[in-house]
């Protein structure tokens, strides 16, 4: 029998980016794979986590595992809340309950070169553009998808690995793998420095001549994109899955 | 703002201070992040990079694991080299014995090699207040003196200075012409004044970086000289160490000391490595072991924290620290390993400094001991988070929380806000309780969220 992956839709992609969702379905089928979206889907608590409320992140942990701890996997477009849900609901979860769940839950690309393998990866959508990679934090440091620039070991990345088997694709990377300044409520609390960092990632992109932005968590590019846009700075921001589904509309 | 400290430190007000002045803030960054990057290229030279800093990680944890036997034998060994050694509680018996110590020899003119220590500890305005002159003699720190200010740094004190400031600073204090700010002229100008010092002074005060518990000894790392030269000249000599300095031996030295200097500033070794074993002919050498609340540290989950070897690369890594300043944290030792350590002494006022943090981990991998920085500030909020300057805060989470719970609840309030968003006048939309919409543009509202797509989905698939 085929396995069943579940899909997991951070809240804000629901409501926001529901392409990237949508995209994110249709590269998990066209591999093969019977997917399931099971509701009702809830934030996976985060923002609550990270702000030390954890009575409250414990009900969106456990809500999450009563959802999807059934499955064989769960993959999300977003290395974030995957992160979350991987280590921070560690001591939030019955230990023995995390330990069971933790290794089933996929950020998209890690889910697509660990259990599909790049040589069975079926990508069939074309895309002859520039694009600019964004490797968010929880990507490259919790997820650990690719070799940060901080840690002397071989380069590798998961992300790229899985992009660059898009036909016609020309990835840039920019100056730094730094933090873009999202960091979930920091984006608020700490406003000016949150969006300094951005600015510098948006700059530091368009300084290789790149004018689309792509990443694994839409969080970043919601944060990048609001200040691309209050700037009037040309820059586009798309979710790797967009680019993979080949959901990437040019007008 | 010296003399009278606010309760509460405001993080992101002082960060949104520094940020005004927006070519020194991206001077700031870019300096910094140039010393990130002469750390990699330093790091990167050793092959073995990754499991050095694993074998210092495990050489601080098992020194701190067995403090109490390392800190006798420590003890035991220097005393055996005619090192005196010295114990302080907290922060006013350190200075009590330095002055102690310095007024039983008769000494009026003290020469300081860096030591954060005595920062933490407030030695200068002690000793000043007795009538003592302190003269900082690293560079850096010198400048920052002259100009009555603090440290924004631990290895580059006066990196929130641009050099038509230290101009300005030397030329009221050492007579240089205010109008040149070449370096080099600078420089020649302050190690004139110094060598004054260091000729005239009565006493080195030095900090110590590692203490080796089976010799008995110390080390000092410098890249100016200035604690060779301070220690060379005087006959009394004033050591101050924190308890968690200590290493087990000589042995482990060269693991840390090829840590140190390619994680601080990408150098391959500091200038000056000097060994102190013990007091030269005729001269004496004191060396005090300062606790400050190390070992209420040590029995906490805060433990780790205490195998800090002070090189600074948490800072210059850390995208907040670099844009912030040193001095937004209001603390000794700013940056992530500062904001980790403040909330061991006062959660209340430093409660600000754990949320001055995006999570971005970049901290923990250039640590050279391999600290869990962002976890510990991470771990801190559940407490910083009560403090009253968050109540809002709290309750607009709690708000979402509720939402967030009620999934129909939830999806009818998004609908209906994705609905009314784009017929909203912005003046509406942004305003001053939209925290978001300060610096950036909202996002736009899709015409159909992925759950009424899917669903859409789900009936045409039925329909076949």
């Amino acid at each position: 029998m085929r396995p069943t992956v579940a899909l997991f839709v951070p809240c804000y992609v629901d409501d926001f980016y529901p392409q990237a969702a949508l995209a994110t379905l249709e590269i998990l089928e066209a591999q093969g794979f019977r997917v399931e979206y099971p509701q009702p889907q809830r934030c996976c608590g985060q923002p609550f986590i990270n702000n030390g409320l954890l009575d409250e992140g414990r009900t969106f942990a456990e809500a999450f595992a009563d959802l999807f701890e059934n499955y064989d996997y769960v993959v999300a477009p977003s290395s974030s809340c995957i992160g979350t849900a991987k280590y921070r609901y560690e001591g939030l979860l019955e230990p023995e309950r995390h330990r069971k769940l933790a290794p089933k839950l996929y950020e998209l690309c890690e889910f697509l070169h660990d259990v599909v393998g790049l040589e069975r990866l079926r990508l069939e959508h074309p895309f002859p553009h520039r694009v600019g990679l964004h490797n968010s934090c929880h990507a490259l440091r919790e997820l650990e998808l690719a070799r940060p620039s901080e840690l002397m070991i071989p380069h590798f990345s998961k992300i790229e690995a899985v992009l660059s088997r898009v036909e016609g694709i020309e990835i840039i990377h920019p100056e730094r793998d730094e933090c873009c300044g999202f960091g979930g409520t920091f984006s608020v609390q700490e406003s000016a420095v949150s969006a300094a960092m951005g600015r510098d990632r948006i700059a530091d992109h368009r300084r290789q001549g790149v004018e689309m932005m792509a990443g694994v968590d839409l969080s970043c590019l919601m944060h990048m994109e609001g200040l691309a846009r209050r700037d009037g700075t040309p820059m586009r921001f798309v979710h790797v899955a967009q680019i993979l589904a080949g959901h990437v509309d040019f007008e | 703002m010296k003399s009278e400290e606010p309760t509460f430190v405001n993080h992101a007000r002082n960060a949104e201070e520094f940020l005004r002045d927006s070519e020194q803030a991206r001077w700031h960054d870019r300096a910094l992040w140039f010393v990130r990057q002469k750390r990699d290229t330093a790091a990167a030279s050793v092959p073995e990079w990754e499991e050095l800093r694993r074998a210092a990680e495990a050489i601080k944890a098992h020194t701190l694991e067995h403090l109490g036997y390392y800190l006798e034998r420590f003890e035991e060994r220097a005393r055996d080299n005619g090192i005196e050694v010295l114990w302080a509680e907290d922060a006013a018996e350190f200075r009590r014995l330095v002055a102690e110590i310095l007024e039983r020899h008769g000494a009026a003119r003290v020469v300081k090699s860096k030591s954060m220590l005595t920062e933490e500890c407030g030695l200068n305005p002690h000793l000043e207040a007795r009538g003592i002159e302190v003269t900082d003699t690293d560079l850096g720190e010198r400048i920052v003196q002259l100009a009555g200010d603090r440290p924004s740094h631990i290895v580059l004190p006066a990196i929130h200075l641009r050099k038509e400031q230290v101009a300005e600073i030397f030329s009221s204090h050492l007579h240089t012409d205010p109008a040149n700010a070449d370096p080099t002229y600078l420089t020649r100008a302050a190690r004139e004044h110094l060598r004054r010092k260091f000729l005239e002074a009565d006493a080195a005060v030095t900090g110590v970086n590692f203490a080796l518990a089976e010799e008995g000894a110390f080390v000092v790392c410098t890249n100016e000289g200035n604690a060779d030269l301070g220690t060379a000249l005087p006959d009394l000599h004033i050591a101050c160490m924190g308890l968690e300095k200590l290493i087990p031996s000589a042995r482990d030295l060269g693991i840390f000391t090829r840590l140190l200097a390619r994680s601080a500033t990408g150098q391959a070794i500091t200038t000056y490595t000097s060994h102190f074993r013990r007091p030269k002919p005729g001269g004496r050498l004191y060396l005090i072991l300062v606790d400050n609340g190390r070992s209420t540290l040590l029995q906490s989950s805060r433990r780790e924290l205490l195998s800090c070897i002070r090189c600074g690369a948490c800072m210059n890594t850390c995208p907040v620290y670099r844009r912030s300043g040193g001095h937004s944290y209001g603390t000794v030792v700013p940056g992530p390993v500062g904001s980790a350590l403040a909330g061991s002494r006062n959660p209340q006022r430093y409660a600000s400094l754990p949320f001055a943090c995006s999570l971005c981990a970049s901290c923990d991998l250039v640590c050279p001991v391999r600290i869990d920085l962002h976890r510990h500030l991470l771990d801190e909020r559940p407490q910083t988070i009560r403090v009253p300057e968050y109540r809002g805060k709290v309750r607009g989470l709690k708000a979402a929380a509720f939402l967030l719970r009620h999934p129909r609840l939830y999806r009818q309030t998004m609908t209906a806000l994705r609905r009314l968003l784009p017929r909203l006048p912005r003046s509406l939309i942004y305003n001053r309780f939209n925290l978001w919409g300060q610096e950036r543009e909202m996002p736009s509202p899709a015409p159909r969220s992925f759950r009424e797509l899917y669903r859409a989905r789900q009936e045409s698939d039925d329909d076949r």
